[in-house]
Order: C-alpha cells, then structure tokens, then sequence
C-alpha cells in the first residue's frame, strides 16, 4: 500500500522524475542518487549527455543562420570570442599561460574571465573559441578522467585524455562546437602537450599557441624559446608573450594568469594586468628584467623620437 | 566588416559652465591589429574651435586638410572670425556635398560662441557621416565607442561643471569607455576651452 502511494503521490522526487520522462519520452532509468551528485551536469543522469535540439529540418544549419560564424558578424547572437593562449614544454615542465578578454563583437565582455580549465591536478586545458564549449566539455572530460582513475587505479595520460575529447568533439562534427585547446600535463612519460580542437584535429608538440593573438605570441615565443630554459625564464617568456598579444590584438589583453606544470602537478604563477606589464612590469618576480614590456617605456629617452619618462602624460588620475 | 571600424577611435565633447572639453583616444588600428598609439583626432580650427574626426583613418587626414582650407578661405573673405555655430553648418554642407559617396567620418565639434553682450557661451555639435547635424546642451559622441560613451556620460555628466571638474567628468567618461571598446583606446587626449585658454593634456591609458 505504502509503495502505491509513494508511486501515484504527486509530491516525491521519484514522482518528479517519472513525469519528467513521461514529458520528454527518456527510456532510461534514473535513480535517486542521482539526485545532487552530478555537479550540475544534470544531463549527464544517463551515463551519456543529451542535448534538447531545436524542432527544426536542420538543427545544426538553423543554430548556424542565428549565431555568430567568423563568415558573418553581423548576425544577432554574438557568442565570445577573441584570445590568445599558449603552452610550452621545457626541461623544467610545462608552461600554460593565457589573457583573461572576452569579446562579443567590438564591446569587451568581460575581462575577468578563467581561460585555463583545471581538469584535476595534473591536467590543466586552455580555453580559446566558444566559451561554453571549453568550459563545459573540459570539465567533462575531468569527470572522464576521474572515472578512469578510479577503474583502472593508474592517473590517465595527457595522451589518453586529449584523445577523449578529440574523439567526443569530433563525433559532434558539423554542428557548431567552436574550440581551440590545449591538453597540458605530466604523465608517465614526462610533461606533454596535446592541440586539440573543434575540427577534430589532435596534434603532440612542444610549443602552441592558439587564438586571434597567437601570431603576436609566437613572435615572442620563437625567439625566446629553448628547450634548456630555466623555470624562471620559462615563466618570464609565457608572461611576456602574452603581453605581446594583448598589447597589440584588440580582442585580446586585460590580465595574464601563468601556470607551470611539474611532476607533483601544476601550480598557478599569478595574475599580471597587462597594462600594469606595460607601464611597470611584472614587479619582483622571478625571471623579471625589471621595467615595463612596452617600447616606449623601454627605450624612453634613448632615441631621437622618444621623449624621457614624464614629458608624455598626466597619469590615470 | 564595416568600414567604420576598421580603424577605430572615439571621440567626446562636453558641455560645462563657460567652458567646454573634447577628449579622443590615441589609437590606429587595422583592424584588430593596433598599428600606432599616437594617432590624433583632435584638430585646432580657430583659437575658440576644435575638430574631432573619428571614423575612417584616410578620411581623417583628408578632412583635416579640407576643413583647414574653408576655415582660412572664410577668413580671408569675411574678414572676421568664424563662429563655432557657422563651423558646424560648415562641416554639415561639406559632408553633404558627398551624400552619394561619403567620407567615412562622424565629425564632434566644440567651441565657444559669441554672444551679443560680448561674453562666450559653450558650444558642442556633432553630425552623422553625411552632415545631419545634433545640437546638443550636455554632450556629443561619435566613433566605435560610441554606445558605451553615452553609457557612462548619462551616468557622469551633470550641469555647470567648472573646468577643472569638466576635465575630470570628461577624462573619466573616455577612458572608462574605450576599455569596454576592443577598437579604441591606447592612450587618450583631453582638450579644455576656457574663454581665456586651452588646457591640453595627454593622459596614459590601458594599453591592451
């Protein structure tokens, strides 16, 4: 009698669940547990993620014609976009180092944002096209990679976890994921980087960077890069070649976050404003040379053209 | 991608008590790429006119030139000084002049008129691309800023500032705009006109 009135009783989760599936039509079994312990990924109750998709011909042309593609900006929905990411290898780990803007159009949406995804404490993912997509697949793949942990009692390779998100995004080819990112970490075999993105392409390498500001942060990269860098230089050359970037890209800039990764996993540097790099430098840190990144303050004084510090500005007030 | 942003730049000017300011920022882009943190937009026309010319950055040059030509041309022949108010139907004409083929430029004009018993009052004036001109009493803005300019000057300005505090409003207003504009900033410059003189002065701004 009691299990009759739990199951017609219109007030129990259970009760809840069970009109939900007669609304949606699921076949799945769900159980209670599932009940606040899916950290917020609520479609993921049966093992699998499952998107609504809109009740049209072509879902994946229709989100197309609505949203923003690189072909056409002048579309309504504008999703962020705008970045510049890198990630190194060098005798001394891994450095991850990343600009913090978010832009919707022109207009700067945010200049706060997390670009480094912290999958568990040896795996960190950069974030650089659709946000959401980054954020949302990567800590996925942090689930995936939790689960494999704990199956196999042995932490997942950069490897292995990269081409789990190469496979997953790859199998939503053509439907609108837009990400570029990076897999870095320490394994088995040492410190790795895997390049990842949305097109299905996974490539190993020693040296990326990703986003509208890339080419800016290869610049400084390239020149500066050796393999037998010390982990002070490392750091000094991620910062300043994403200063780079946010200097001269529009849709880059605002704040630089820096991470190393060694052997016991990776650690976060620090959050360095770029105008602050610009003016000042990074203060007493590390690697620094001491003065600020920008040329003019570099070499103020010591050209014809260049008038010595102080004649040019009032100051911010 | 609109021609209007394709290199960047803003451009404001405010009203106060016997005086006004006009503030620019210092940017020329190619389009995403920053090219030069030292790019004017800000022109002197008479002792009591200043020009700003966002848009287009071939046209800035251009106009710069044209407008100095019709100035002095005006001069010459009238044999007096040109007024702020005459300057603005000035630039509106010439700008109409091209209604099939315009310059790409949103011009913000400031200056202090004449009245008849002798004194200055405060003038501003801006036009759209092909010369419809907007008088307005608190302040004008153009360039791709635009919509976040009058964003934080409808929360900043206010009546009767005194230069100092005009300077200060419309400093504020620029600066705190063009950092939300992927397009403009990289410096600014902020110009106050007095009936007795011109404060200019550069200011540091964010350089991403």
């Amino acid at each position: 009698m009691n299990s009759f009135l739990t199951r017609y009783s219109s007030t129990t989760p259970e009760a809840d669940i069970r009109k939900a599936k007669e609304l949606y039509g699921e076949d799945e079994d769900f159980s209670e547990v599932m009940w606040g312990s899916t950290g917020g990924f609520g479609n993921l109750a049966s093992g699998v993620p499952m998107f609504k998709l809109p009740s049209v011909q072509d879902p994946s042309s229709f989100l197309r014609m609505h949203t923003d593609d690189h072909a056409d900006p002048s579309c309504r929905i504008k999703i962020k976009h705008g970045t510049t990411t890198l990630a190194f290898r060098f005798q001394g780990g891994v450095i991850v180092a990343v600009d913090s803007r978010a832009t919707a159009g022109s207009y700067v949406a945010s200049g706060t944002v997390k670009k480094v995804i912290e999958i568990n404490p040896y795996l960190l993912g950069t974030m650089a096209g659709g946000a959401a997509d980054c954020q949302y697949w990567e800590t996925y793949l942090g689930i995936q990679c939790r689960l494999h942990e704990l199956r196999n009692r042995e932490r997942i390779s950069v490897a292995a976890a990269s081409k789990y998100l190469s496979n997953l995004v790859y199998s939503y080819k053509g439907m609108g994921l837009s990400m570029g990112t990076m897999i870095c970490g320490w394994d088995k075999t040492g410190p790795a980087i895997f390049y990842v993105d949305s097109d299905g392409t996974r490539l190993k390498g020693d040296l990326f960077s990703v986003g509208s500001g890339s080419t800016f942060a290869y610049g400084v990269l390239d020149q500066g890069y050796r393999w037998d860098l010390t982990d002070e230089e490392a750091q000094e050359l991620g910062r300043r070649s994403i200063y780079a970037a946010g200097h001269r890209d529009a849709f880059s800039g605002n704040t630089v976050n820096l991470y190393h990764v060694k052997q016991d996993g990776w650690k976060f540097i620090g959050n360095y404003d770029v105008s602050e790099l610009h003016y000042n430098g990074p203060g007493d840190v590390p690697g620094a040379t001491g003065g600020g990144y920008g040329y003019d303050i570099r070499v103020a004084g010591r050209t014809s053209t260049n008038a010595p510090e102080g004649e040019a500005g009032e100051g911010q007030a | 991608m609109s021609i209007m942003e394709y290199n960047g730049g803003s451009v404001i000017a405010m009203v106060g008590k016997e005086c006004v300011a006009i503030a620019s920022d210092l940017r020329l882009g190619n389009q995403a790429l920053g090219i030069s943190s030292n790019f004017q937009k800000i022109f002197q026309m008479t002792d009591r006119i200043f020009l700003g010319l966002p848009g287009l950055a071939t046209d800035v040059t251009t106009l710069k030139e044209t407008f100095r030509f019709r100035v002095n041309m005006y001069t010459i022949k009238e044999e007096r000084e040109l007024e702020p108010e005459t300057f603005a139907h000035m630039v509106s004409s010439a700008l109409y002049e091209r209604r099939f083929g315009p310059y790409f430029i949103e011009p913000v004009m400031c200056g202090l008129q004449k009245t008849h018993d002798g004194s200055y009052k405060p003038f501003i004036a801006a036009t759209d691309l092909i010369g419809c001109l907007n008088f307005a009493k608190d302040f004008v803005v153009a360039g791709t800023a635009s919509s976040k300019l009058f964003g934080v000057a409808e929360g900043l300005w206010e009546p009767d500032l005194e230069p100092e505090d005009l300077f200060e409003t419309c400093a504020q207003t620029l600066l705190n705009a063009v950092d939300r504009d992927a397009y403009s900033g990289w410096g600014a410059e902020v110009y106050v006109l007095t009936k007795d003189k011109v404060i200019k002065r550069t200011l540091k701004g964010r350089m991403d």
